[in-house]
């Protein structure tokens, strides 16, 4: 019994944290698919959301649901402004010149935002927390809201993708970027769009990290936000299932972890983890490599 | 004849004033800090422009390499023989700081063969966090906390020397007939194999080589500051790296000198600025990349730092009518 119910929290712990990184990852794989390029940045968004909430919730008391809208709003118009200004004028330039911004930019974000609160800060709660219990095992409604609304927001992402124009527009982009903006598809609007899209993902995943790890620190971009990445690319990135699935492995793997060692060893196992599948699958698991014409 | 005895002369002389110098008093120590903090910069420019401006790969893992470097070099000084003379200990150190890190280019080298451009960035991005991670779990190595107690054993001779090495190195490999496989990697490295370069080598030999000047530079940092932590060797140290290349040049030896001393130059004056002074070198970078991605001299040198053979000068274009 005791065993067993250890095992059962660990395994919620898991579905939270996995659940949370699958939001970030879904924001590097989407954009990785229409652009071909790795939004070293998008992280950065990720933190930048608790900090949103953060500032919002100092400003104004606002309810968790308003907040939640506020926070996925700005972040998406930061990703957007981001687009336009840093991404877009580099369209056209080596692939490498559009990483390398990327990780500028999100360094700038890390920097600027060090620079404001040197220090991390304690989040505020938002919600009454109230801890079920089913024979031991223990569930707060915090835990349920994270997964649920996780959980659905990836169920409207994957209608999105896979229902509307937008969606298909974006898939059509992915597969083909030079011929498909040729057959009318305003190729600029959709990728704004998914510049938004995975924005807003980024930011309500920064405020439900808040809210269930309440102590929120301008680094954690790269300490959070690039575990997300390491979790994109695990499950192919470009790959919408596979950043779902590369969150979740994620997720265990660090709780396991964690339950066996000690706590700093979380980075060294997860990047390492990290090396062993590119080795074995370069192209992630559920990754196809590109086609090379010659 | 007279000619080609000037330029080693001329390098003997540099030494030779580097030595001199800071028993002259023309120079206080501040000053002596800053041009060796130069040199230590340049050798890590150039070693990285040799990944991502010559290879054209992107490498965003220097920062691992040196880290390598300098734990290993001070290992050696602080652990395991701790008093011995500076003269014999030190060359020892920098040889090994490197060693150690060029060992690690070759695995980083081997994955390069199967991946390229993101997949690589990503390798080399993990290869940075594994040897930080790494370095904060192992008790021998003080853990985060770093290394405390290094010898100052770095002064102006050995960095100018050091320094002198890495760029002759680089050199003498990018303008040797199996270092310009390097540069037609950059090109296409499907028709570069087509041609019958042999990339595998070639990309084994500019890791490890980079990896190797890293390492050096890495154990002039660790007895220049004599403290060193696992957080000192962060992205944003790769990020440095990155802006010293990306500002003067890709593939330019004169560019890494360029890069280098801007760079140096700007983390001093900014000092002021307190965190804030963060913010400014990855915009720097962004704005680079921008308006100019290839660097103040990008693709080209300074013709003394050519090889002689090299520097018979272009034939002029045809005027335009």
């Amino acid at each position: 019994m005791g065993s067993l119910n250890y095992f059962c929290q660990q395994a919620i712990n898991a579905l939270q944290l996995g659940s949370i990184y699958a939001l970030i990852a879904l924001g590097y794989s989407m954009v990785y698919g229409v652009l071909s390029m790795i939004n070293f940045a998008h992280g950065d968004v990720f933190m930048l959301g608790a900090f949103f909430c953060l500032l919002l919730v100092a400003l104004v008391p606002v309810p968790f649901w308003l907040a939640l809208i506020i926070v996925m709003g700005s972040t998406a118009l930061l990703g957007t402004l981001i687009e336009r200004f840093a991404y877009r004028p580099l369209r056209k330039a080596p692939r490498v010149s559009a990483i390398i911004t990327a990780l500028g930019c999100g360094l700038v974000i890390q920097n600027v935002t060090l620079g404001f609160s040197p220090y991390a800060r304690r989040m505020p709660s938002l919600l009454d927390i109230t801890t079920y219990q089913f024979g031991g095992l223990s569930i707060s409604t915090l835990q349920i809201l994270i997964i649920g609304i996780s959980l659905s927001l990836m169920v409207l992402l994957d209608y999105l993708i896979r229902r509307t124009p937008f969606g298909m527009a974006m898939r059509a982009i992915s597969f083909d970027r030079a011929t498909v903006p040729l057959l009318g598809v305003p190729a600029n609007t959709v990728i704004t769009i998914t510049f938004a899209v995975g924005a807003a993902l980024g930011g309500a995943a920064g405020l439900l990290y808040g809210l269930a790890y309440p102590v929120i620190s301008p680094t954690m971009g790269i300490a959070v936000g690039w575990k997300a990445f390491v979790a994109a690319v695990i499950g192919g990135i470009g790959n919408m299932r596979g950043a779902v699935l590369g969150a979740f492995l994620l997720g265990g793997v660090e709780v396991i972890t964690v339950t066996l060692l000690p706590s700093t060893y979380r980075d060294l196992v997860v990047y390492s983890l990290l090396l062993v599948i590119l080795v074995f699958k370069p192209y992630g698991l559920l990754g196809k490599p590109p086609l090379q014409k010659v | 004849m007279k000619n080609r005895l000037l330029t080693p002369a001329l390098l003997l002389a540099g030494l030779a004033i580097s030595a001199i110098l800071p028993a002259t008093g023309l120079v206080n120590d501040y000053l002596q800090f800053v041009l060796v903090s130069l040199a230590i910069n340049a050798i890590l420019c150039v070693s990285l422009n040799l990944v991502n401006g010559w290879m054209g790969e992107f490498s965003v893992g220097h920062a691992g390499f040196m880290a390598l470097g300098a734990y290993a070099s001070a290992l050696l000084t602080v652990r395991l023989f701790p008093g011995a003379p500076p003269w014999l200990i030190f060359p020892l150190a920098i040889v090994t700081g490197g060693s150690v890190a060029g060992l690690a280019g070759l695995p980083v080298g081997f994955l390069s063969f199967k991946t390229r451009g993101d997949y690589l960035a990503i390798i080399t991005l993990a290869f940075l966090m594994i040897v930080k991670s790494g370095l904060e779990n192992i008790p021998f190595t003080g853990g985060p906390r770093g290394l405390l107690g290094i010898p100052h054993f770095t002064n102006l001779p050995w960095a100018y020397f050091c320094c002198v090495v890495a760029f002759w190195g680089v050199r003498n490999l990018v303008y040797s007939k199996f270092g310009r496989g390097i540069s037609a990697i950059r090109e296409d490295e499907v028709a570069a194999e087509s041609m019958g370069v042999d990339t595998r080598s070639a990309k084994l030999a500019a890791f490890v080589t980079s990896a190797f000047f890293a390492g050096v530079a890495g154990a002039l940092f660790a007895h220049q500051l004599q403290f060193i932590n696992p957080s000192s060797f962060d992205i944003l140290k790769s990020t440095e790296m990155l802006v010293m290349v990306y500002l003067g040049g890709v593939a330019s030896l004169g560019g890494s000198l360029l890069g280098a001393g801007v760079v140096t130059v700007l983390t001093q004056i900014l000092q002021p600025l307190g965190t804030w002074r963060m913010v400014v070198l990855p915009l720097m970078l962004v704005l680079l990349m921008l308006f100019r991605p290839s660097g103040i001299m990008g693709y080209s040198d300074w013709s003394w730092l050519k090889p002689r053979s090299e520097r018979n000068p272009k034939p002029k274009p045809e005027p335009k009518r």
